[in-house]
């Protein structure tokens, strides 16, 4: 087989196959191509022409606010709805042609967990599996080591109901790894978690990304996006506004530093005109102004120097947050 | 093997397939999960309508007989035993096919964990449907034996009571899982219970003949599908019946099956495949 090799499909420890080392994918080619990916429902246009390819190995990530097609994208890519018009190639193939072929191949976690609550933990694994056709006994066996994963070894035969929301969450992504898929699509991964069992899932999402499994993530907050993924496009009304890695799309769109000034209520607008000329570039949201900036200490010495004293301020990094602002002018979360 | 760039390439032993036929995971999901619960739902299957039978065979079965000697030349217990049988595959399949389904679109979210698989919106239809036309020959296939060991069957053709209630089990399914996929609320099924389960369950002809009804209701009622249920179940228990209204019944049962299914796959791909 002329198939270029992928290194780390080698350390599959939940399909403890060596066989399943075997490179499946032709570097030459994306997993995922899209050009022009259009999804209408009714007069509404929720995905409006978008282009990307997303390659082997790699963590792709779509980063956008509610409501900006990236839950339709994803129904595209795991070959449940049928684009309403352009190209889309999954794993080689057209899912028109080939959805079912193609969706042996992948593994959903959908924004809602969708378990079986009234059935154990293992269970849950044993009846997913069996929709793609594997033997339970291999079942049972991948199920071990992903429980392990999931750090769920010992609520295996608890019923599902019983678990916390972060559990059932980890048990979501094991049940989508039963298939040993070559691509993991992830939708909004995190969201209604809290930030202990957030962040208890993305150490298990890097260990899987360092693992070699590629990873497709939505996701509406900028720092999910900056840890999880390598490249990401930005998704803004059903369209790609940006496109690169987390650091290339901050170096290229935002200052280095941003200085955040909180003033009293109503005192933004004019402090805005007074100190303007000091920052490359200034938001002023509800609750606080952003001074874009190279060195935020400095212009913070500089903002004191012209006598204003913020209630608070606060110099940190650019994020993708600001890169989400500068070009639609619009917060990501709201 | 496959040609550069083909990434479907099977990669050794334990591959996730397609399957030849994906729509049976979709049926096996439903016996397994019947398995692991079926101590629940045994009640409300089998045992209520044994206990309708018995109050119903035996006290009011005691009146009539008492009266009028029986109905149609058999006793009332012969009569309305087979009955039951039409009545209790409405029962299971309009209990499986109005919330579980609509809890499967919207709250439990299982045919959307289907759909992600290689299993498609037509295969969660045919394994859901046949599913419940499983579980009701099942169900029929016990309370016939046990209508057997009360000396309530009359004729050989009784042999096959497990497959009429099958196919009544069958043409209820279809019709109703496909107007739950249409659902967004439960609203519209306590509606659904009181203006036509419960209706047809009274007026089918289960309890005593259509023809004790005022002449203008009798068509009414002969064209619901329970009655033709009810009716089909009754000639194979006692052996009465003519050939030909006999094949109307299983026609009737059949096309509203067949209607009910396609109507129920295109329902379930607009609503999953979109």
């Amino acid at each position: 087989m002329a198939h270029g090799s992928v290194g780390a499909e080698e350390s599959r420890w939940w399909s403890g196959d060596s066989v399943a080392a075997v490179p499946i994918s032709n570097n030459a080619e994306p997993l995922v191509v899209a050009r022009g990916l259009v999804k209408r429902f009714g007069a509404f246009t929720a995905v409006d022409g978008i282009d990307f390819d997303i390659h082997a190995g790699e963590s792709f990530g779509f980063l956008g606010p509610n409501g900006a097609g990236k839950t339709s994208t994803m129904k595209m890519v795991s070959c449940i709805s049928a684009p309403s018009a352009g190209e889309l190639r999954v794993l080689g193939r057209d899912p028109a042609v080939d959805g079912p072929r193609i969706r042996a191949r992948l593994g959903l976690v959908p924004q809602e967990d969708a378990l079986e609550l009234e059935l154990t933990v293992m269970d849950n694994l044993v009846m997913y599996g069996r929709y793609f056709d594997l033997p339970k006994s291999e079942i049972k066996r991948r199920a071990v080591a992903l429980l392990e994963f999931a750090q769920l070894s010992d609520r295996a035969n608890d019923k599902t109901d019983n678990l916390s929301g972060g559990m059932k969450r980890r048990l979501t992504i094991a049940r989508s790894l039963v298939s040993d898929p070559d691509l993991l699509i992830l939708d909004e991964p995190t969201t209604g978690l809290d930030p202990q069992a957030r962040h208890l899932l993305w150490e298990r999402l890097y260990r899987l990304k360092s693992d070699g499994v590629t990873l497709v993530i939505t996701t509406h907050y900028m720092d999910e996006a900056e840890q999880l993924c390598d490249r990401l496009v930005v998704m803004d009304r059903g369209k790609i506004v940006a496109h690169g890695a987390p650091r290339e799309l901050i170096a290229s769109h935002s200052t280095r530093e941003v200085l955040e000034l909180r003033f009293g209520v109503g005192g933004h607008g004019p402090r805005a005109a007074a100190i303007g000329d000091l920052a490359e570039r200034i938001e002023e949201l509800p609750d606080r102004l952003l001074l874009y900036v190279h060195d935020g200490d400095e212009a913070l010495a500089a903002v004191h120097s012209r006598g204003i004293t913020p209630e608070s301020a606060l110099v940190r990094r650019s994020t993708l947050e600001d890169v989400f602002l500068r070009l639609t002018g619009r917060t990501l979360v709201d | 093997m496959a040609v550069a760039g083909d990434q479907l390439t099977q990669r050794g032993a334990a591959q996730p397939r397609v399957g030849w036929a994906p729509w049976r995971r979709a049926l096996w999901f439903h016996y397994a999960f019947w398995q692991r619960t079926w101590k629940g739902s045994i009640v409300s299957s089998f045992l209520f309508p044994i206990l309708y039978l018995a109050s119903m065979g035996l006290g009011v079965g005691h009146l009539v007989n008492e009266h009028s000697g029986g109905v149609q030349g058999v006793s009332y217990l012969d009569y309305v035993a087979p009955a039951m049988l039409a009545l209790t595959a409405l029962q299971v399949s309009a209990n499986e096919t109005m919330w579980p389904v609509l809890a499967s679109f919207k709250w439990v979210r299982s045919y959307w964990t289907a759909v992600s698989t290689p299993v498609s919106a037509r295969d969660v239809v045919v394994g859901k449907i046949g599913w419940v036309t499983i579980h009701v020959l099942m169900v029929g296939s016990i309370y016939t034996a046990v209508l057997a060991v009360f000396g309530t069957l009359h004729s050989p053709w009784a042999i096959l009571l497990p497959l009429a209630g099958a196919l009544t089990g069958f043409a209820f399914a279809a019709p109703i899982a496909a107007f739950s996929a249409t659902q967004e609320s439960p609203q519209a099924f306590p509606v659904i219970y009181r203006f036509a389960v419960i209706p047809m369950f009274l007026f089918s002809g289960a309890f005593y003949p259509v023809s004790q009804l005022p002449g203008w209701l009798q068509p009414v009622v002969q064209v619901t599908p329970l009655y033709q249920g009810v009716a089909l179940c009754r000639t194979l228990a006692l052996g009465q019946g003519a050939l030909a209204m006999t094949c109307v019944h299983i026609a009737y049962l059949a096309v509203l099956a067949a209607v009910g299914t396609v109507v129920c796959i295109r329902n379930f791909r607009r609503r999953l495949e979109v």
